[in-house]
């Protein structure tokens, strides 16, 4: 942990936030086929800001992200039980429709996977598909604002039509974000977005994360709690299937409760 | 052991060490011998070497069998790509032809008296059937066609292109016979016009000839020679047969049972007879071989040129004359074509076919007018565009592939139509919708099944529904196209899914991530992604259609048609099943033409090769 965030988080202990909780999960179960992957989960998640979800490999965090928007119902054997609730409303609500949750549910993936087709394009789809413009200047303006949002106009704004795939990762990965938030979500899920990525793309992701969340609810898996010491408010702790321990982000790298969670920071285990 | 110090010196001075200091250091790697590591080094070299010195020799193994096959059906079907034919000034006279009912005309008279008007001295019958049999059947088809268009061409003289026989135009291609053609040196005197005549020329003047006479008789020798050490030896073995039998009937003749005598001599009698007629042959054909060498050791004497022998054939003053006998100055022979005079001539050719007569399609007297034709210089060799215009033909001359391109066409573009839209269809459906149960599995081992059935099945199920329950008419393109796509859909399908089932799920997730339905996911990104992998299985599985026989056989695509088909429901054939019906018929003309027509369909093959290479590079130049 550098210097910089410890100051950062000693200045949020100053005020911290009041939780207006925005997701709320309660005995959440995942198995896959006969493995039970996530066990009883209950954690409620902030509304504005960011949440920070950590633990060694395999330890469910990615699995709960991926509940979050159902993104689980690609895996044919998975099985959730319990309750999620995004504004009160059930995930799992049998009439609910998908689609209609993840446009208001973005999700950046681990490994950058821009659509092969034009920046533009890529950008574009999403409010395409939703109905979100009403005219191509429309369009273009939400292009125009989402790229700029995840800062890469600057950088693309004179090769609009060149191919996503070209850019480079870290690039990619901002892409992925314009293209998020160009949905116009509520919640924002980063599943590991900077583990493909070099030092200096991941400090560029990491900072359109923290300027990204005054409007957004951002939950970001990460293996590396640096990371998360430096972007999350609160911070949950994932550990062989179970939530540990969940609290604002200072309290946990300073003092956490469970040993398991002091074990992991201190770099005995994981 | 000292090795093995130093190690753990450097280990303790310059690395952190993982093992306590106690700890027995056994460390396998030191324990081997140097020799025996270069040895594992070596043999690992050497299977690599050995593989990669496989792999090169499978390539070029295949690469040469490649070029020698392709070489051998282009050398084949050279000769079919030009056509010769006779360019003669034909009358079209009013009494032939009606100008009222210009198709009822008699073009075929027409042109047999502009040809008979080149050679009036032909009046004998067999000169003019033999005059006759050099043209085509078709040979007056290019005049009818033209009159039909313009009725007013009739009552003037045109020159018209007609078509040789395709014996004739074979023997013109020097696919018949080799042909020497040499102008004579020295002037020569004829008896008379007609019937047997003698030549005289210069001293020598067929001296060259005379000695490549000899060396046909050598030929001769050698061939009768090795057929008499074949008789011999069978000599051999019935003599040996006899004694065996011989010596069976003394032992029944001693032994007790009197029933095995009579069959006993029967086998000995039968045995002596056939050594009695093997022994008279051989002595015939050593009779034969005795005079042959007589001939051939009398250098510079006369020589007799029967049927067994090469032809020398003089054309001396618009006349024709066959060689019988032949000596250094002088020749004797038959007039086949008389002569217009009796006039020494100093402006003679001497043609030397090399094949006996008895050996070619063209005799003797065809070859004679041909070569008078080459001679006025009326002979014609043209680029055989009708062999692209037309249908198919009993004629070799006339026979084209139109027909069976235009029935390939249909085919493929019925069987197109039909496997596209249903093989992607049906992949998509079951690679990313259906159900993961036993009927989606049945289904899938079902699918991989069909793909290793025999096409001729595929022909039953065609003759059986297509045919009888659905009553579509035979020998059909529209009934060709729906058996091909039976044939193809497997291939498509397993291909299509496989394409499928290579586009990353990161753009699957991608696209949900964003709010996309299944199906948008699927037809907005997967497809177009997998479409390449289609394409590629889609021309794979259309090319294996274009060169199946089988199953076009059996829903009667194999019938003679000469008309080419308008429609998908006309009469038609494919080039494939037309290469077959031409390899099996016995005129020499369909050879080459057979070999062509292999050739066209391997050029569509990689045409349609070059298609999927270039819509493959457009699809992912888009995405």
């Amino acid at each position: 942990m550098d210097l910089r965030s410890v100051e950062e988080l000693q200045g949020l202990t100053a005020t911290p936030p009041k939780l207006n909780a925005k997701i709320t999960a309660s005995g959440v179960n995942v198995y896959y086929g006969d493995k039970h992957a996530l066990k009883d989960v209950n954690v409620e998640i902030a509304d504005r800001g960011v949440t920070a979800f950590i633990g060694p490999s395999g330890c469910g965090k990615s699995t709960f992200l991926r509940c979050i928007n159902r993104m689980n119902d690609t895996i044919q054997s998975c099985r959730v039980t319990g309750d999620l609730r995004i504004n009160g409303e059930d995930v799992y609500d049998p009439n609910l429709d998908v689609v209609q949750l993840r446009a208001k549910v973005g999700m950046v993936f681990q490994k950058a996977n821009p659509f092969p087709k034009s920046i533009y394009e890529n950008v574009a789809y999403g409010p395409r598909i939703h109905g979100l413009s009403s005219s191509k200047a429309d369009l273009d303006e939400i292009v125009a604002t989402s790229l700029e949002k995840a800062g890469l106009w600057s950088e693309v704004k004179d090769r609009l039509t060149d191919s996503g795939t070209g850019l480079s990762g870290g690039q990619q990965q901002r892409l992925c974000i314009a293209r998020a938030i160009a949905v116009d979500p509520d919640i924002i899920l980063m599943d590991e977005p900077c583990s493909a990525l070099d030092p200096i793309a991941t400090a560029r992701v990491e900072e359109l994360i923290d300027e990204l969340r005054e409007n957004y609810c951002i939950v970001i898996v990460t293996h590396s709690f640096a990371q998360a010491a430096r972007v999350s408010q609160r911070t949950a702790f994932f550990h062989l299937g179970s939530l540990v321990e969940v609290g604002p982000t200072e309290q946990i790298f300073s003092t956490p409760r469970d040993p398991r969670t002091r074990d992991y920071i201190t770099g005995r285990t994981g | 052991m000292l090795q093995r110090s130093e190690l753990s010196n450097v280990t303790g001075s310059n690395m952190i060490s993982l093992v306590p200091d106690d700890a027995p250091v056994t460390r396998r790697r030191s324990q081997i011998a140097p020799a025996v590591a270069k040895a594992r080094v070596d043999s690992r070299n050497r299977s690599e070497k050995w593989f990669r010195f496989l792999g090169v020799a499978a390539l070029s193994s295949a690469a040469a069998f490649l070029v020698i096959l392709l070489t051998d059906i282009i050398v084949r079907a050279v000769p079919a790509f030009t056509q010769n034919s006779l360019a003669i000034e034909v009358p079209l006279k009013a009494e032939l032809i009606d100008p009222a009912k210009p198709a009822a005309g008699d073009y075929e008279a027409a042109v047999r008296d502009a040809l008979r008007g080149m050679f009036p001295t032909a009046q004998s019958r067999p000169e003019k059937k033999a005059l006759e049999s050099v043209l085509s059947v078709g040979a007056a088809n290019t005049i009818r066609s033209a009159v039909m268009a313009e009725p007013g061409l009739i009552g003037k003289t045109l020159e018209f292109p007609v078509l040789l026989s395709a014996d004739s135009d074979l023997y013109l291609k020097g696919g018949m016979t080799r042909v020497e053609t040499s102008l004579g040196a020295s002037p020569v005197t004829v008896s008379a016009t007609t019937g047997p005549v003698t030549v005289t020329a210069g001293s020598g003047e067929f001296q060259n000839d005379l000695r490549l006479v000899k060396l046909g008789i050598d030929t001769l020798i050698s061939d009768g020679q090795r057929n008499l050490r074949r008789l011999e030896l069978s000599v051999k073995s019935s003599k040996a047969d006899l004694t065996l039998a011989e010596q069976a009937l003394a032992a029944a003749k001693q032994g007790a049972t009197p029933e095995t005598v009579k069959p006993a001599e029967d086998l000995v009698a039968t045995l002596r007879g056939d050594v009695e007629n093997l022994t008279k042959t051989v002595e015939t054909a050593n009779a034969q071989i005795k005079v042959l060498q007589d001939r051939a050791s009398k250098a510079g004497s006369e020589e007799i040129l029967d049927s067994g022998m090469p032809s020398l054939l003089l054309l001396v003053n618009g006349g024709v004359i066959k060689a019988t006998r032949i000596s250094p100055d002088k020749i004797e022979g038959e007039v086949y074509l008389p002569l217009t005079s009796t006039e020494p001539s100093s402006a003679w050719t001497k043609v030397l076919l090399e094949t006996p007569e008895g050996g070619r399609k063209v005799n003797d007297r065809q070859a004679g007018y041909l070569e008078m034709l080459k001679a006025e210089g009326i002979v014609q060799s043209n680029f055989n565009f009708p062999f692209f215009a037309q249908g198919d033909s009993r004629e070799p001359e006339i026979a084209g592939i139109l027909g069976a391109l235009t029935g390939t066409a249909l085919t493929m573009l019925i069987t197109l139509l039909l496997c596209l839209p249903i093989g992607v269809g049906a992949a998509v459906y079951l690679e990313e919708f259906a159900a993961k149960n036993k009927v989606t599995d049945i289904v899938e081992v079902s699918i991989n099944n069909l793909a290793a059935v025999p096409s001729i099945v595929f022909g039953l199920l065609g003759l059986a529904v297509f045919l009888n329950l659905f009553g579509l008419p035979r020998s059909s393109a529209v009934v060709g196209g729906l058996v091909l796509a039976l044939l193809v859909l497997p291939t498509i399908i397993i291909a299509s899914r496989a394409a499928l089932k290579a586009v990353p799920p990161s753009i699957r997730e991608a696209a949900l991530g964003v709010g996309a339905s299944k199906h948008q996911a699927i037809f907005h990104h997967v497809l177009p992604l997998a479409m390449p992998g289609i394409l590629t299985g889609t021309i794979i599985g259309m090319a294996h259609a274009l060169g199946e026989t089988a199953p076009l056989l059996m829903i009667g695509m194999v019938a003679f048609i000469a008309d080419v088909p308008a429609s998908f429901s006309d009469p038609a054939t494919v080039l494939p099943v037309q290469i077959f019906l031409w390899s099996d018929l016995p005129e020499l003309g369909f050879k080459a033409k057979t070999a062509a027509a292999i050739l066209v369909l391997l050029v569509f093959l990689v045409m349609m090769n070059g298609l999927a290479i270039w819509l493959r590079r457009k699809f992912e130049r888009r995405w």
